[in-house]
């Protein structure tokens, strides 16, 4: 059956006509062009698929686009540019000039990539790659999750946990890795982490609150 | 996957009448489970109803330390509340034992006690199965049993209940809200579940057209020294082998209460009473804890299958209670 709904993907509102069936990911990926989110397994086994909804990170393999009427999904591809610095944005506009016409800018022009992203380049956080906007996303999810105070299995006590590579394994293991780049992933996890950890503290002693 | 109508009615009441009017309907929560059952073939509903955002999604406080949990809640929520973690740390370490970090943020309070058992052959419809297609044969029985039953199993199924929160939920004497079409009506978290018997296509008392719309946790002490211990394949992100919920009072080295369930072992979440009974007055001691597990597993019978059965389970349920016990018991100190 057919149901037409509009979902705003990468904050742009996209109205379409799903089968009932349709999952979030396939009307995404197949109607939508939207290709960032992967079908590995499509039994919510692997993580590829993962994006935000509603800035919560979920399966998209496993949600029936139906229910996303009037959601707002944010795939690896629409994360670019929220948060960038001011020097960052710089840097990536330089660099963006180096390499005009070497990429379709359809989805970097005049964007600077999200910490997240700069972390694995940095890091190198990946092999064949398929994996990567899942893990991407994950981690954007995991790290708000994270600064909200969540806890995971391998937290003890009450107390705020570090970010150590215990934690990031035990919160990021929806997201499997079939080259087993995890060694460089955690770090790229962690680098992250510091990097928004450290801009909200510059953005907290601006506006005087004590950390 | 066969076709299907979906509706998003105005709120929880007309959801209710909508699919108790036709019996080829279902709820979808999450979706974490349904969703997968509907592209394996192994549900087939007509009728696809949607309900999360019409169920409460606060956890209230309702006086003198219990909780009631909207079904709407999510797993990850329930899981990083504070008083959940301060009053019953043994819900909280459930939830976060179990599925993803993905699959937290979309399961919720009311579909997770309602997921189905991950049973290879339930899973797989060119296999013969009791509980997916009544009359058809157990494929499990003399099958792969490594994430089957000891405990309540019957000579139709030996499937196990997968959920690690609905263990907590049974040790914490948890309390079921669900709407039916005749109005509401209170389950005993530890009465939801059945055993398979003869019917094992049934996995709860829930009446075609209920929907669980709360769950209440009755404020007890004994519940903040509690843990829950699951032992796995993998290190995170698997289904338990055997688990152990447990909250223990000691006083003077002398066991005053316990409440213990265990999961991965039964068709439900299953409370471990004679277990509870056997540590009353007992001193708090390694002899004890495994005095109680061979109390509680006298009646367990492993299946035989493949590579060896699961009669593993036995000993290290054994352990992982004793284990679990200790801890407690020095936590306590």
């Amino acid at each position: 059956m057919d149901t037409e709904i509009t979902v705003r993907v990468d904050g742009v509102p996209r109205r379409l006509t799903v089968d009932t069936r349709t999952t979030l990911l396939d009307a995404l990926r197949e109607r939508l062009g939207v290709t960032s989110p992967k079908k590995g397994c499509d039994h919510g086994q692997c993580g590829a698929c993962t994006v935000l909804s509603g800035g919560q990170r979920v399966l998209s393999c496993l949600t029936l686009a139906v229910t996303q009427a009037g959601a707002q999904v944010v795939t690896a591809e629409g994360l670019a540019s929220e948060t960038a610095t001011t020097d960052e944005a710089h840097e990536q506009r330089h660099e963006q000039r180096q390499h005009e016409g070497t990429h379709d800018g359809t989805h970097a022009a005049g964007r600077c990539l999200h910490p997240v992203q700069r972390a694995f380049i940095d890091c190198d956080a990946f092999q064949c790659g398929y994996c990567t906007p899942g893990q991407v996303v994950s981690a954007v999810g995991m790290l708000d999750e994270f600064a909200r105070g969540w806890p995971s299995a391998v937290t003890s006590g009450t107390e705020a946990p570090r970010l150590d590579r215990a934690e990031v394994a035990e919160r990021m293991s929806g997201n499997l890795c079939r080259c087993a780049a995890y060694v460089n992933i955690v770090p790229a996890v962690q680098q992250a982490a510091e990097a928004s950890a450290a801009r909200t503290s510059e953005g907290a002693a601006g506006t005087g609150v004590a950390r | 996957m066969k076709p299907f109508d979906y509706r998003h009615p105005a709120d929880a009441a007309a959801a209710v009448r909508t699919v108790a009017a036709d019996p080829d309907a279902v709820y979808l929560g999450g979706g974490t489970n349904l969703v997968d059952h509907l592209k394996l073939g192994v549900a087939e509903p007509d009728l696809v109803v949607g309900v999360t955002d019409l169920l409460p999604a606060e956890i209230e406080e309702l006086g003198g330390g219990a909780l009631r949990i909207g079904a709407g809640v999510s797993n990850s929520e329930l899981a990083a509340h504070p008083r959940v973690r301060e009053w019953f740390p043994v819900l909280s370490q459930a939830l976060l034992s179990g599925a993803s970090g993905q699959l937290r943020n979309m399961a919720t309070t009311g579909g997770n006690p309602l997921q189905r058992t991950r049973c290879v052959y339930f899973q797989d419809v060119t296999t013969p199965c009791n509980k997916r297609t009544p009359g058809s044969g157990c494929s499990a029985i003399g099958g792969w049993t490594r994430y089957h039953a000891i405990l309540g199993a019957s000579d139709q199924c030996i499937a196990v209940h997968p959920s690690d929160m609905a263990v907590a939920m049974a040790a914490l004497d948890a309390q079921v809200r669900v709407l039916g079409p005749d109005g509401e009506r209170i389950i005993p978290f530890t009465d939801l579940h059945r055993l398979p018997g003869d019917t094992p296509e049934r996995d709860t008392v829930l009446e075609h057209g209920e929907l669980i719309t709360a769950i209440d946790l009755p404020a007890q002490t004994i519940a903040r020294r509690s843990a829950y211990r699951k032992v796995r394949d993998r290190a995170s992100y698997a289904f338990a082998l055997v688990s152990v919920a447990a909250a223990l009072d000691v006083k003077d080295g002398v066991i005053a209460d316990a409440r213990i369930a265990f999961g991965g072992v039964a068709h439900k979440p299953w409370r471990a009473h004679r277990a509870e009974e056997a540590l009353r007055g007992a001193a708090a001691s390694d002899s004890s804890y495994r005095a109680a597990a061979d109390a509680e597993l006298a009646d367990a019978r492993p299946a035989e299958g493949l590579e060896g059965g699961n009669a593993f389970k036995i000993p290290l349920l054994r352990r992982t209670l004793t284990a679990t016990l200790r801890d407690l018991a020095r936590e306590d100190a």
